[in-house]
């Protein structure tokens, strides 16, 4: 309507058009555009990459080769003097490792009394066939005298050969698998007896010496636990804090000044609470060593700046007519606030509080110095004994001279992208379902 | 919600108060060296095996310093039992451990470790001696009797029987124990041999300084220090074919197919040579023992016998297979006597 208004004002004279930089505004646009497109595909290249090298690198570690083998428990070997009845130590302590390479040197057709080959067998299985056979034992005693069909691990030397990753064309005083293994191996491949099947080990172990027998399964409950703490510390003060600043407090110097110290806290390196937690938790308050809990209050410090700085954003977004006609309807200060705003504010404080976990998820580095970066073998019982935590295991494992710790790192790293995506999918996930635009 | 959380919180709190009075510890703590770290991994691992009434011991890498700096923070429950290290204990450590009320230390000397340079597994054959080592990677050498930043570019400037590569180096970064070896066993050593630290005390400088100037490595970019493990030194030789790494023997040794190792004065490094002291570059390697925690802890005494058994330290154990350079039995057998007579320090 202006135009027209315009066009008349001006008469019958067609004026010039003015240059308003029409195409020049376009093009800056296009390029904009294209600037963009090109930021998100760098990422996008990066982040391939990265997701090849790790599952490239890491798939393996999810099948690991085993040898199936008809183990005789011979009641000569495991308690020669048959004393077990008397003296429950003798199965304890037994010659396992016998067993096996009896079973595999028939199962090879070797001679039993050619020493010289047999010997040669060494490093063939793994030096975890002790317990593995050992637990059978154990767990049903009256398989002494019979025969019965085990999977034994392959020594991790022999996995990483049978999965492709040594290079066998080198010479044979350079490699770690004998010439001889590798001709066992092809046999063995050949009757079927030795296959690669799914690594349950990697997800139930501890740490281990040797690859084949270490696993996760400390890690796993050590940042099981490490999470539940921080979860039952960081969401409870975390929202009172903020609920507290927030709707009670009076803006004034001292809330500013809060308010800054608590987004600086959120920017401090996570090593700096590693620092106060080993000084208070433990030289201080006198709490163990290498335990998960001492692990979660650390996590739990460094958890809560995020987590309040996320809940007062969620609060400060529901809208203040809700606010007052709470109150105009005669509901005290703290009814409108549990009862109408912190609902409504519900699902950004637990976007918060998952991303918060999440990255306390993947924190290695406040755990170094309250000594949980460690080999712990042993499953802990309660969040008092040592344990260790995903990331960290990850690092142990960078640090091994073996080859087939490689393909466990990588694959731990999988584990671990697995549950932080899990856990940021459900923070959007609640965030779609219960957001509330206003 | 809220209720439940503030209800769960607040037993949470309560448990963390009444954790300070917990139940003794039940279990062997270890720290430091990440040298030792594998091999105190192997005895803690077959520890926990054979002894089935004893947990696995913990074992923490992070250091030989920051494991003896956190075994020196007193004697209870919340302090480690074990340090491992792979140097001696320094005289002022002992000291602080004095003083934190650590009194009696017992000090068990495990076996050797030796360093060693490779290369790339398809390079040429490369013969070391201390003084090529000091003069492609120290700061500051002498040159016409004249001590100038190193001018050195590749490495057969500095030995005409070395190969024509750009010098390339990948050494320990200053914070590992392996350091110090590299800079006594070759920087000082062939900064001694090459008349070097003559040139350098004529010039001036006292006993202390020229020591000093001898080890201090170039910071052109020449020789790069790895504060990560070996694993980074071999990323870093695969990705530059004609570079130098420092390894350790037993990591070398777990990577033959990939690198080849060079001779130090003539010497190929293996648990034979270093065993018999041929080798120059190797170091002993040593784990400090609390008395104070011996029949407290249980199980630290049966682990301490464990360790130094044959079955562990001799030449055909566990950790000889790992690349641990067992020592002599005779030194084998005093450190199991004197670990045994409670010999402290």
């Amino acid at each position: 309507m202006t135009d027209i208004s315009m066009d008349t004002v001006a008469g019958a004279v067609p004026r010039p058009r003015r240059d308003i930089g029409l195409k020049r505004r376009y093009a800056a646009e296009r390029r904009f555009r294209i600037y963009g497109m090109l930021a998100i595909s760098v990422g996008l290249i990066f982040l391939a990459i990265m997701l090849f090298s790790i599952v490239s690198k890491g798939y393996t570690a999810f099948w690991q080769t085993t040898v199936s083998l008809p183990i005789n428990f011979d009641e000569k070997i495991l308690d020669p003097d048959n004393k077990r009845a008397t003296d429950p130590s003798v199965l304890i302590s037994a010659n396992y490792p016998k067993l096996a390479e009896n079973a595999l040197v028939a199962k090879l057709g070797i001679n039993p009394d050619d020493k010289v080959t047999i010997r040669k067998l060494k490093g063939f299985l793994s030096d975890g066939a002790r317990t593995q056979l050992r637990d059978v034992v154990a767990a049903d005693p009256s398989v002494i005298g019979t025969t019965r069909n085990v999977d034994i691990l392959a020594a991790a030397n022999l996995d990483s050969a049978f999965k492709g990753q040594i290079d066998l064309n080198v010479d044979e005083a350079r490699r770690k698998v004998s010439d001889q293994q590798v001709i066992w191996m092809k046999q063995l491949t050949t009757d079927g007896s030795m296959a690669e099947r799914f690594n349950t080990g990697l997800f139930t172990f501890g740490a281990s010496s040797r690859p084949e027998t270490s696993g996760m399964g400390v890690a796993i409950i050590g940042s099981f636990y490490m999470m539940v703490i921080v979860l039952l510390l960081a969401l409870p003060i975390g929202v009172a804090a903020s609920i507290y600043l927030e709707e009670f407090a009076k803006k004034g110097r001292l809330t500013d000044l809060i308010e800054v110290n608590i987004n600086n806290l959120a920017a401090v390196p996570s090593i700096v609470f590693g620092l106060l937690g080993l000084s208070v938790f433990i030289n201080f308050l006198g709490l163990p060593r290498s335990a998960a809990f001492v692990g979660g209050l650390v996590l739990t410090l460094m958890t809560l700046p995020t987590i309040i700085i996320a809940t007062r954003a969620a609060l400060a977004a529901v809208p203040p007519s809700i606010r007052s006609a709470a109150l105009g309807l005669g509901a005290s200060k703290m009814q409108m606030v549990f009862q109408h705003i912190l609902p409504l504010a519900a699902p950004g404080i637990l976007t918060g509080t998952i991303i918060g976990l999440a990255r306390a998820l993947g924190e290695t580095a406040p755990l170094l110095l309250i000594g949980m970066v460690a080999f712990v073998a042993n499953y802990p019982t309660t969040p008092f004994e040592p344990a260790t935590a995903l990331p960290v295991q990850i690092y142990m494992w960078a640090n091994e001279a073996e080859r087939a710790f490689v393909e466990r790192m990588s694959g731990a790293i999988i584990i671990l992208l697995i549950f932080l995506m899990a856990m940021n999918i459900t923070a959007i996930v609640l965030r779609r379902r219960f957001e509330r635009r206003w | 919600m809220t209720k439940f959380f503030l209800t769960a919180s607040a037993a949470a709190i309560a448990l963390a108060a009444s954790a300070g009075y917990a139940a003794a510890r039940d279990q062997i703590q270890v720290a430091g060296s990440s040298t030792v770290l594998p091999y105190a991994k192997i005895v803690a691992e077959n520890f926990g095996e054979t002894f089935t009434n004893f947990k696995t011991p913990v074992v923490e890498s992070g250091g030989s310093g920051a494991g003896i700096k956190e075994f020196c923070k007193g004697v209870g429950e919340n302090t480690i039992d074990i340090a491992n290290s792979s140097r001696k204990i320094k005289d002022d450590e002992v000291k602080s451990c004095v003083d934190a009320g650590v009194k009696d230390i017992q000090e068990v000397k495990i076996g050797y470790d030796g360093i060693v340079f490779a290369t790339d597994l398809n390079g040429p054959d490369w013969a070391l001696v201390p003084e090529d080592v000091y003069k492609a990677l120290a700061a500051q050498i002498v040159v016409d009797g004249k001590l100038v930043n190193n001018p050195n570019t590749k490495w057969n400037q500095v030995n005409p029987n070395l190969p024509d590569w750009d010098i390339a180096a990948y050494i320990p970064g200053e914070k590992h124990g392996t350091r110090e070896v590299f800079e006594e066993k070759l920087l000082a050593e062939g900064c001694k041999s090459s008349g070097a630290l003559e040139a350098i005390k004529a010039a001036g400088q006292d006993d202390k300084a020229a020591a000093k100037t001898c080890v201090a490595v170039r910071k052109d970019g020449k020789a790069v220090d790895i504060d990560g493990d070996y694993t980074e030194t071999l990323a870093r030789i695969a990705s530059n074919k004609t570079g130098v790494g420092v390894f350790g023997l037993s990591f070398y040794e777990n990577n033959a197919d990939k690198l080849k190792v060079a001779t130090v004065e003539g010497i190929v490094p293996s648990t034979e040579t270093i065993a018999k002291g041929e080798y120059p570059v190797s170091r002993p390697l040593y784990f400090y023992v609390k008395k104070a925690h011996l029949g407290v802890v249980p199980g630290l005494k049966e682990y301490v016998d464990f360790f130094l058994d044959d079955q562990m330290v001799g030449p055909e154990s566990p950790l000889a297979d790992y690349g641990l350079v067992a020592a002599p039995e005779g030194e084998r057998k005093e450190q199991r006597e004197a670990f045994n007579a409670g010999k402290t320090m």
